[in-house]
């Protein structure tokens, strides 16, 4: 069975995304980058299906600026096969990654994607369900478990106030929950080993698939910061003042 | 311009997320209808009827779309959509989970988690785990947009909206639904609970974090929330979880415990109206946002708040 796992390269999770002075983004310039958290559980849950001898081979995606490579490399040494970057300088809207991961499913047709529920930069938590909907596959997303067998995979999702289980025909998508695995650190040896291993550049205009924005950004701005209030000094003191200075009890 | 607000729900009651997509709504058009999708949730729509702004109710009830299934719900919303001009969905599980799928088959962008409406077809949301708001412009003919409801007030009742029953849409072929566990919980349900009280990471131990915060919550009557550090960690189940990658509250009262406040985490409460934070560190970053802090260990301050509750009376 083949997987195919959508990465993406963002912020790095423990840096804090400044706003540019003149509102048109968040600065990116000499700020850590790193795999998005949550594609980092999709890679490990394919690595793992492929060490239970679900999988048999595990590619991995990515769209983005030639640096994305780097992130596809962390891919790699965490136990994909090959890789493939559509390079491209423009930052795509969620309805276009659907478009063009449907384009790349077209050609490699695999059995399973499994892919991040949402990215950490745009929090848009959308190109799962969108490229469910574009291919006609089934989705199940917020996936924590996912058990595969007979062509169907069993998914344990997330839901408000507790657990849902789907079993979807495949070809399907899973998008990743926090709690789906703890992801690997890659070891050296195996990074040695990534180097190595198949990683294709297409430039995202030779795929001839509609990308042009829906959305124009108008400006980005810092959210208000909260003041910081005082400091009391026993737990009494916090009950007196909850109950008449804040009126919260 | 009409727009279409999708109901949230349980079959057996409407959520208040409900009302406070509604009052995002009428931001941008007078005419607003409600859908109440599930099965056997009749009581959900006269309740939807009554809420103050809503023009009809429509009600379509499968035992698919009372399982909240994605496809059924994209193909029951997609052929009304020849109706409105919009949709709004609150952003919880269940509406993230199906409503890309309805700006997809419509071929237009989401705009995802809005906290403002400037006008309506401009929306501020937040990006970057709220350390950022990105205001929006969109150029599509149909605007699909998810509502992070705890931002919006809860538009009152008094209404009289007429209810129409529609068809539902044939079972989807290739998901099916096997099974659904929800945590039957005493206590309020963490995104709609007017008092918070979240763990983190110091707890050290599930056993640990039961035996300090569930007390607590219970004494206030609130909800237990948690850091992702203390979910990780497997201190506490992941709907507890509070952050950007988990629920975004905002009670009148949020208390953090053995927090540290991670930016994911800040993300996830910020908006509260009072902040209490209960740390041993002086220096972390939570006393930064919070309205009352108090410095000391919770292993003491835990049970000396609970002594001095109980003297308030509370």
């Amino acid at each position: 069975m083949k997987v195919l796992v959508p990465v993406k390269r963002v912020i790095d999770y423990n840096v804090k995304a400044r706003v540019k002075p003149d509102q048109t983004g968040v600065d990116l310039a000499n700020v850590k980058m790193s795999m998005n958290p949550f594609c980092e559980i999709a890679v490990e849950e394919a690595v793992r299906l492929r060490e239970k001898g679900v999988a048999t081979e595990i590619v991995a995606v990515s769209i983005g600026p030639a640096q994305a490579s780097e992130t596809l490399r962390t891919a790699l040494a965490m136990g994909a096969d090959r890789a493939i970057l559509v390079q491209t300088t423009e930052d795509l809207e969620p309805l276009a990654v659907a478009k063009v991961l449907a384009a790349i499913i077209g050609r490699e047709s695999p059995d399973l994607v499994v892919m991040g529920k949402q990215a950490i930069d745009g929090d848009n938590n959308a190109v799962g369900q969108m490229l469910a909907t574009l291919l006609d596959w089934p989705q199940a997303t917020f996936a924590s478990a996912i058990e595969v067998a007979g062509g169907k995979a069993k998914v344990t999702r997330e839901v408000d106030g507790g657990l849902q289980t789907l079993e979807i025909d495949l070809p399907g998508i899973v998008t990743a929950d926090l709690r789906l695995n703890e992801p690997r650190y890659a070891s050296l040896p195996n990074i040695m080993k990534a180097k190595k291993k198949e990683l294709a550049i297409e430039e995202l205009a030779a795929l001839g698939v509609d990308t042009a924005p829906r959305l124009k950004v108008v400006k980005v701005t810092e959210p208000a910061k909260r003041a910081g209030g005082v400091k009391v000094e026993t737990a009494a003191d916090l009950v007196a003042k909850l109950k008449t200075e804040a009126g919260v009890l | 311009m009409a727009v279409l607000v999708i109901a949230d729900h349980d079959n057996a009651h409407l959520r208040d997320t409900t009302e406070k997509t509604v009052t995002a709504a009428l931001q941008l058009s007078g005419d607003v209808d409600l859908l109440v999708a599930g099965q056997d949730c009749k009581a959900v729509a006269a309740a939807a009827a009554k809420i103050t702004g809503v023009r009809k109710v429509l009600l379509a009830e499968s035992a698919e779309l009372g399982e909240g299934l994605a496809e059924s719900m994209e193909a029951l919303v997609v052929p009304l959509m020849a109706n409105y001009d919009a949709v709004l969905t609150p952003a919880t599980s269940q509406g993230k989970n199906f409503s890309p799928r309805i700006a997809a088959r419509l071929d237009v962008a989401q705009i995802s988690e809005i906290v403002e409406v400037i006008d309506a077809a401009t929306f501020v949301r937040p990006i970057y785990a709220g350390n950022a708001l990105e205001t929006v412009h969109s150029s599509d003919a149909k605007k699909v947009i998810t509502v992070r409801p705890t931002v919006f007030k809860a538009a009152a009742d008094g209404g009289s909206a007429s209810v129409e029953t529609i068809a539902a849409p044939a079972k989807p072929a290739k998901t099916h639904f096997v099974d659904q566990k929800l945590v039957k919980s005493a206590r309020p349900e963490l995104s709609g609970a007017k008092i918070v009280v979240s763990g983190g990471r110091a707890m050290g131990s599930a056993e640990e974090f039961q035996k300090v915060i569930e007390p607590l919550a219970d004494k206030l009557g609130a909800a237990v929330g948690a850091s992702r550090a203390a979910v990780d960690a497997g201190y506490a189940p992941n709907d507890y979880q509070v952050g950007q990658t988990g629920k975004v509250v905002a009670p009148e009262l949020y208390i953090a415990i053995g927090i540290s406040g991670a930016i994911q985490h800040l993300a996830g409460m910020k908006d509260s109206k009072v902040i209490v934070a209960i740390n041993k560190d002086a220096d972390a970053p939570i006393f930064q946002v919070a309205d009352y802090g108090l410095v000391a260990d919770y292993k003491s301050a835990v049970p000396d708040l609970m002594a001095a509750l109980t003297a308030a009376g509370v």
